[in-house]
């Protein structure tokens, strides 16, 4: 049986279908490829001593790259710099950052709280490197009085708040009404509704939030560069300069015997943010 | 205002004169009085937009949580005035009932029983809190089905049994009234008339207001009815009598489906 009309409209979907399948392919494929190159350039570094050994020093390197052997130590002072910072600004960022998400929610038509929203939006889009700036003013030179992991865990509160903020305001948003009104119709009071209904309601969404804020600041370099500056020892003091991943990532490019490095360090910064993703990714996931 | 009735006996609910605006030009609710007898259901119909729900939620002062609302006039349960109590207080007395099941989603089925205890900071003893849990369960026709299942999510349950769920929320306070706001237009008509004989039953312990767009819903469970129509009370009396003979011209136009 002929039938034009349809024959040229299946033609035409099989074209858009085959279409729309190739862009996909070329979105995703950076990503891939990124994925490849770290993995096939980095994975010889990776081991046991690459979590529990000090980055090595030049001479170290230089031997074992002129004999052909793997670079030895690791990136703990950087992973360790890394948490020790991310869990500083969170400590900072996640109380504020939810007490301001919950303050818009709550008075999302008053005046004060639009212009709060945009001022929000505005620190959402500044660089980071002014962010760290603006922490060397305030903290480096003010209160430690030297580079330090409290210096840079505030350039990286501060970069946390926006998306802590605008996080916590829409996942209440998208509670519904009715929740709140079965609370009120029982008489409880307004902050009891928010901290033991709507919060524990919104909860995989807040700590969605979270999350996708600590993968965010986790790889920033340019902030701590002002501020934390590195360092070569494991340094748990707030008030002394610390490393972090991607400062030593920055470090090992600066070195040409410590290239190598550069890749498994890049392989895991990669594989924690990866992994940060996946697991908001699920946590989305169950709440729908 | 062509009442039939003026005055009610000993009213566990009356309401002088209210009147509510949601802004100055467009008043919601006018003028309107009533008693509300106690130990039987109650119906409020009317068109959409008519006010019964803004009546409704008058009387249990939800509308506090919307500053711009003019509200005017006077609620009195059992004879104080409800602007004067505490609404912790008011609400215990008022349970109230939504057009959508609303468990808390985080709680268990025992946990939104006694939520209003557990987020008013009210201590029980667990002898206590499982009885109440019982008790109100038993009263809404759903121990028996969830009473192996009482630590699953609330949300678990059917429709039908959410609203119920929400029912028993409402019971467990032991209120002298219940305000139901189309309890049933969610449901399906099965759950719904589960819901119906329920609240039949309920008047013997509780007062029990309801709003409701569905005409023959009001007729099958109601003892007074109430007709609202652009805000007024048009008419209000025994159910049997309106539906057999309505006095105000817009009722029976109503009843008859001339409009709706």
């Amino acid at each position: 049986m002929e039938n034009p009309t349809l024959n040229k409209r299946i033609v035409k979907d099989r074209l858009f279908a085959g279409g729309i399948f190739l862009l996909s392919m070329v979105t995703i494929s950076p990503i891939v490829l990124i994925i490849y190159k770290l993995v096939s350039k980095g994975y010889r570094q990776i081991n046991f001593d690459f979590f529990s050994k000090k980055a090595p020093d030049t001479y170290e390197a230089m031997v074992a790259v002129n004999s052909g052997e793997i670079i030895p130590g690791g990136i703990l002072n950087g992973i360790t710099g890394t948490l020790f910072m991310v869990l500083i600004a969170s400590a900072m960022a996640i109380p504020i950052g939810l007490m301001i998400g919950i303050f818009l929610y709550d008075q999302k038509t008053k005046r004060y709280a639009g212009i709060v929203r945009d001022i929000v939006d505005i620190l959402q889009g500044v660089p980071s490197i002014v962010l760290g700036l603006i922490a060397y003013f305030w903290v480096v030179k003010n209160i430690t009085h030297g580079f330090s992991a409290l210096a840079g865990s505030t350039a990286l509160a501060i970069m946390m708040l926006p998306l802590i903020i605008r996080s916590t305001e829409e996942t209440l948003k998208m509670i519904p009404e009715s929740i709140r009104e079965a609370g009120f119709a029982l008489g409880v009071p307004y902050h009891k509704i928010i901290l033991r209904v709507l919060i524990p309601s919104g909860f995989s969404g807040l700590a969605t939030g979270i999350l996708l804020a600590i993968s965010r600041i986790i790889g920033e370099t340019a902030p701590l560069m002002l501020t934390a500056l590195g360092s070569m020892e494991v340094n748990l003091n707030m008030t002394k300069p610390t490393s972090a991943v991607p400062l030593l990532i920055w470090e090992f490019y600066n070195d040409p015997n410590m290239i190598d490095l550069i890749w498994s360090s890049s392989l895991f910064l990669m594989m924690v943010v990866l992994l940060l993703n996946l697991v908001s990714k699920q946590l989305i996931a169950k709440r729908s | 205002m062509s009442d039939l009735i003026k005055h009610i006996d000993d009213p566990v609910l009356e309401i002088r004169n209210l009147s509510v605006a949601y802004n100055k030009d467009k008043p919601a609710v006018t003028d309107v009085s009533a008693g509300i007898k106690k130990n039987k259901v109650t119906a409020i119909m009317g068109p959409s937009g008519c006010g019964k729900s803004t009546l409704l939620r008058a009387i249990n002062r939800m509308h506090d949580l919307y500053p711009n609302i003019d509200i005017n006039g006077d609620i009195l349960l059992n004879g104080e005035e409800t602007t004067n109590m505490s609404t912790i207080m008011l609400r215990r007395k008022i349970g109230m009932v939504f057009q959508r099941p609303n468990p808390f989603p985080t709680m268990s089925i025992h946990d939104n029983v006694i939520a209003g205890y557990k987020l008013n900071g009210i201590r029980l003893k667990k002898s206590d809190r499982n009885e109440i849990v019982e008790k109100s369960l038993r009263d809404v026709a759903l121990w028996d089905e969830v009473k192996d299942s009482l630590t699953k999510k609330g949300t678990f349950l059917s429709g039908g049994q959410q609203q119920r769920l929400c029912i028993a929320r409402a019971l467990a306070f032991r209120p002298d009234m219940i305000l139901l706001d189309e309890p049933t237009s969610a449901l399906d008509p099965v759950a719904t008339k589960k819901v119906e004989e329920l609240l039949t039953q309920l008047k013997e312990h509780y007062t029990i207001l309801l709003v409701t767009h569905n005409m023959s819903q009001a007729a099958r469970i109601s003892d007074y009815s109430m007709f609202m129509y652009l805000g007024e009370l048009i008419e209000y009396g025994k159910t049997k009598d309106m539906f057999i003979k309505p006095i105000d011209k817009r009722t029976e136009e109503y009843l008859t489906g001339k409009f709706s």
